[in-house]
């Protein structure tokens, strides 16, 4: 399959205030392949909002190569194309809208590109349509929620029609609403667009829902997989301070008192169905 | 309480004077200002109000809106009346020691009272009838042709147009940060001027070092979205001329002759 995203061999580093020189990632290799939907986990410190900022060029690798659609981010000349084709969203709403009104904000990307202004009004009605904000053209920022902000800002990504979006913690700041009013335009964006999703979050129940999760630990790539795989690890996850969604935490406990249950739970609604066959064994059993 | 603070006053309609185009608006509030101090008789003066309450019965903005406009300049006009009606030189009607009040002083004290309420109350409708933002957008392209000359019109636009958005964020901001400091029991409504002075700084320091914070980070999303300054930028929103706008042209047009010709033929009233 295409990659979209090839990272290899990516080490970065930055001079702290003293002079001292810090290493953020060390030698990672990551590849996302086109139309994929990908969670990375890991810790504060971890590295993986470093790794997020490689994707666009906003940083560039102190050694090893991104590659962006098979353009080297360190091609100053296409720097422009690859902003372009990965868009990124940040995790405060407020601070990455410029404008005071959504429709005029949505088209700020648009207008920087020079497109042309009546294809501006079509992509912009288009892409405020996409993320269910249409209603809403009209509206200033501040008279918004949280979730609404933060599809506006969704929505000023993809006006530019960019094949992958990185999104750097776009919850953490919103309440359970918002989180899966945004949740669900990203899934949304994945499934019918086919616009490459990369999910970096400390939600877990929010990882569980991506196609694959990427775990990484001090600058490395501890662990990539589908999520079923990943989760059920519980003790590796934990001993890295991360956590594993509510319904796998449940399990483990109950098969670490001996309950035989299914390990690869990461629902809930598979969890209540695991439960329920399992009770009901245990009630076929009594009976004989 | 901070929440209450509007940004410009703009109110909104949608009279004929809101849908005009901005540009056109910015030029003839500034013509009828010359007219302002063109028209010198009682009956082009005259003309020049009774035209400009017509303009604020068809944008429908109420007088009272009008008033709250004119009421911080009252100082300025009863001191500018006062200065002229004292010393004026002309034929003298009263006179008190060193004082004296003549006809002309009396008369030109009139009439540039007038003129200052007229041109507050003009600039104002332009503000009332124009959104901030709309406005800042036709400044930046009534002054584009600056930007030959290396004078950075895209880039002042541009800070107006965050600061504008940036405005409610801030104010809410302050009054977060004002309720988490009386919570850790800071006292910010008693004492003198330099107390309450004192009093503020815990509130700048961190509402300045969130602004910064904000700054960067906006910075930053601007950039992901390719921003790289007013070179090769196009607008969604083009302004364009319209039947309305050249009619109210004609109609500024016809008013400045009328004052020109009347100044000249009916001059001096009195």
């Amino acid at each position: 399959m295409e990659q979209i995203i090839s990272a290899q061999q990516v080490t970065f580093c930055y001079q702290n205030d003293e002079g001292e020189s810090h290493e953020v990632l060390h030698l990672l290799d990551l590849d996302i392949p086109k139309g994929q939907m990908v969670a990375v986990l890991g810790h504060n410190g971890s590295g993986k909002s470093t790794l997020a900022k490689h994707f666009n060029a906003i940083l560039l690798p102190s050694g090893g190569t991104v590659y962006v659609d098979g353009i080297d981010t360190k091609d100053p000349q296409r720097l422009f194309d690859i902003r372009q084709t990965v868009g990124m969203v940040f995790q405060n709403p407020d601070n990455q809208i410029v404008a005071t009104i959504v429709e005029e904000d949505v088209a700020f990307a648009l207008e920087n590109m020079g497109v042309d202004p009546a294809e501006i009004r079509r992509r912009v009605d288009e892409a405020l349509q996409e993320v269910g904000m249409y209603e809403y053209r009209m509206h200033a920022p501040h008279q918004l929620s949280g979730g609404q902000k933060q599809r506006v800002a969704i929505a000023g990504i993809v006006a530019m029609r960019p094949k992958c979006i990185v999104l750097d913690e776009p919850t953490a700041m919103l309440d359970p609403r918002g989180r899966s009013e945004v949740m669900r335009t990203i899934r949304k964006l994945n499934e019918q667009f086919g616009i490459t999703s990369v999910l970096i979050t400390h939600y877990m129940d929010e990882a569980a829902r991506c196609d694959r999760v990427v775990v990484m630990d001090d600058g490395k790539i501890l662990m990539d997989g589908v999520p079923r795989e990943v989760f059920s690890q519980v003790e590796r996850l934990k001993s890295v301070g991360l956590d594993v969604p509510a319904a796998t935490e449940l399990i483990y406990h109950l098969r670490q008192k001996g309950y035989q249950l299914r390990q690869d739970v990461i629902f809930e609604d598979e969890c209540a169905e695991e439960l329920a066959r399992f009770l009901k064994e245990q009630n076929v059993d009594a009976d004989h | 309480m901070l929440k209450d603070i509007t940004i410009g006053q703009y109110f909104p309609g949608q009279s004929f004077l809101h849908r005009m185009d901005p540009r056109m608006k910015i030029i003839l509030t500034i013509v009828y200002i010359v007219l302002l101090f063109m028209a010198s008789t009682l009956v082009t003066i005259g003309m020049s109000v009774v035209f400009l309450a017509v303009l604020y019965r068809i944008a429908k903005i109420p007088g009272k809106m009008v008033f709250r406009g004119i009421k911080p300049v009252i100082p300025i006009v009863i001191f500018t009346a006062l200065l002229n009606m004292l010393f004026i030189d002309g034929e003298v009607i009263w006179k008190l020691g060193f004082l004296s009040i003549t006809k002309e002083g009396l008369w030109t004290a009139f009439l540039m009272a007038v003129r200052i309420i007229a041109l507050i109350a003009g600039t104002s409708l332009l503000t009332y009838t124009t959104s901030p933002i709309v406005l800042t957008d036709a400044i930046e392209r009534l002054m584009s042709p600056l930007a030959k000359l290396k004078f950075p019109v895209h880039e002042l636009a541009m800070m107006m147009t965050i600061a504008l958005r940036f405005i409610p964020t801030l104010i809410e901001e302050t009054d977060k940060i004002m309720s988490a400091q009386k919570a850790r029991g800071a006292d910010l409504e008693s004492g003198g001027l330099m107390q309450r002075a004192r009093a503020l700084i815990p509130i700048l320091i961190p509402l300045f070092i969130s602004a910064f914070r904000r700054a960067d980070e906006l910075a930053l999303a601007m950039e992901c979205r390719c921003y790289r300054g007013g070179e090769g930028r196009t607008r969604m929103k083009q302004l364009k001329l319209g039947g309305v706008d050249i009619a109210a042209a004609l109609v500024f047009c016809a008013l400045a002759a009328g004052v020109i010709l009347l100044n000249l033929y009916l001059p001096m009233p009195f």
